[in-house]
């Protein structure tokens, strides 16, 4: 048994708030790049060089690469063998998203009630997913979602008899009518299988793999590469002014699910593709 | 690239065409969904609205904190088709460009034609690099909404595009006639 103290849980958000918002991935800046390269519309390259320049500009300068800081979702991955203590574990994320937000300068972007909607005035409460998991460490994952990309995204219940014809064209389609609205190069993570929520959570967790690397799984390697293909045939570009690179990448994770059940959620994100972790 | 000061007269903005590249000089309003609706609130009242609309140009944008000693945090452009439902009645009362990302319904861009006025897209996401723009911050109306207040912004040489023009061109339109790819939907 290892006793973690919540305060380096709240510590680690503080810190990866901050991070994620100020400093764009090197997968991401990669994938830019490459994207810079494979794009034929001038307007679509002009943008990817506004793009490449804003998250240079971001580093450098401590500035969030985007005004949207989104709400922060957290991930926490509790080994088995830990002990938390000194407090509450989610009022510790809580606390950190709070110093993060304030004292970071980013943005208070959430409201209490849906319908209400006051602001909360400190980014809390965060969004987050807890697992427990093998071994004596705590994995924090601070993934900050803005609002665009989010809303552009959707799920379905289809049948089994729509088939992988029929998850393709969703996904495909869902981008299609995203357009520009979710500020393209956008990246795509699809969560197949499991039931109506499961579906949702896989969608954001395959928006954790690094851009490049596959599914492990060939087959559903093979749907992850056509989806990329089938999106870059839309003629979207970046930011929907037309061109060859919509999507930067998809990553598609799939569960088990009913026999009567074909869930598909479509989780979008955009450029500002953000994703930091600590290993506690 | 076209070089524009506010406020925007009638024969600038009539000679626009979706895909002019331009840099706008001068003040813009911010507004997002919750200013909008209160704005809205005020028209149906009969209030006067925090500022006047004939020439100017809104922006919609929720900009982060603005660091000790800086004017503004980062300030990109909102998806504009949340405010959809609000723009005719301002653009009718003599607004003349309004600044986001993302597509509009056709009733804004019908809107846009009868009353000669423009959309412009900002890059979403160039948020740090826009910010290099904006000069001075003023506040307008609405503090208590935070991100979402009214606020005057003075800018030099903020790069936009012409999305939908006042003849009813559309950017988005002619990108995807031009690159896509794919079957028919």
């Amino acid at each position: 048994m290892r006793e973690v103290n919540v305060s380096s849980v709240t510590d680690a958000v503080d810190r990866l708030c901050r991070s994620a918002n100020e400093v764009l991935g090197e997968d991401v800046l990669a994938a830019l790049k490459a994207a810079r390269e494979r794009e034929e519309s001038p307007a679509g390259r002009e943008v990817i060089d506004q793009l490449l320049e804003n998250a240079r500009i971001a580093r450098v300068e401590g500035e969030p690469m985007c005004q949207d800081t989104g709400l922060a979702v957290v991930f926490l991955e509790v080994g088995q063998d830990v002990h938390l203590a000194g407090g509450d574990i989610e009022a510790a994320v809580n606390e950190g998203v709070r110093r993060g937000y304030v004292g970071g300068f980013l943005r208070k972007s959430a409201v209490q009630d849906p319908i209400d909607r006051r602001n909360t005035g400190d980014n809390t409460p965060a969004i987050i997913h807890t697992r427990i998991v093998a071994g004596d460490k705590v994995r924090v994952v601070v993934a900050p979602k803005g609002g665009g990309a989010e809303n552009m995204s959707a799920l379905r219940m289809l049948t089994p008899a729509d088939g992988r014809a029929g998850v393709k064209a969703f996904i495909v389609d869902t981008v299609r009518r995203a357009g520009p609205n979710p500020c393209p190069p956008i990246v795509v993570g699809v969560g197949l299988g499991g039931t109506f929520e499961k579906a949702a959570l896989l969608a954001k967790e395959a928006l954790l793999r690094p851009i490049g690397q596959t599914s492990p799984d060939p087959a559903t390697a093979d749907l992850e590469r056509e989806l990329l293909t089938e999106i870059n045939r839309l003629g979207i570009g970046p930011q929907g002014f037309g061109g060859r690179v919509t999507a930067l990448w998809v990553s598609v994770l799939t569960y088990a699910c009913h026999i009567a059940s074909l869930p598909v959620a479509v989780n979008i994100n955009c450029h500002a593709h953000r994703h930091v972790e600590a290993v506690l | 690239m076209l070089e524009l000061k506010t406020p925007l007269g009638d024969e600038a903005v009539a000679a626009l065409r979706a895909g002019d590249r331009v840099l706008i000089t001068g003040h813009v309003y911010t507004a997002r969904d919750a200013a909008h609706a209160r704005l809205m609130k005020s028209l149906q009242a009969g209030e006067p609205l925090p500022f006047e609309l004939k020439g100017q140009v809104v922006y919609y944008v929720g900009p982060s904190p603005a660091k000790p000693g800086r004017v503004i945090g980062s300030a990109g452009p909102t998806t504009s088709g949340r405010m959809d439902p609000y723009t005719p009645a301002l653009l009718e009362r003599g607004l003349k460009a309004v600044i986001g990302k993302g597509s509009r319904s056709m009733a804004v861009r019908e809107a846009l034609k009868r009353y000669n006025a423009v959309y412009l897209a900002a890059v979403g996401g160039a948020a740090a690099l826009i910010t290099r723009c904006i000069t001075a911050n003023e506040l307008v109306a609405y503090d208590d909404l935070g991100p979402e207040a009214i606020r005057r912004l003075t800018v030099e040489r903020f790069p936009v595009v012409v999305i939908n023009d006042a003849r009813g061109g559309d950017l988005y339109e002619e990108g995807l006639k031009q690159y896509c790819q794919a079957g028919p939907a």
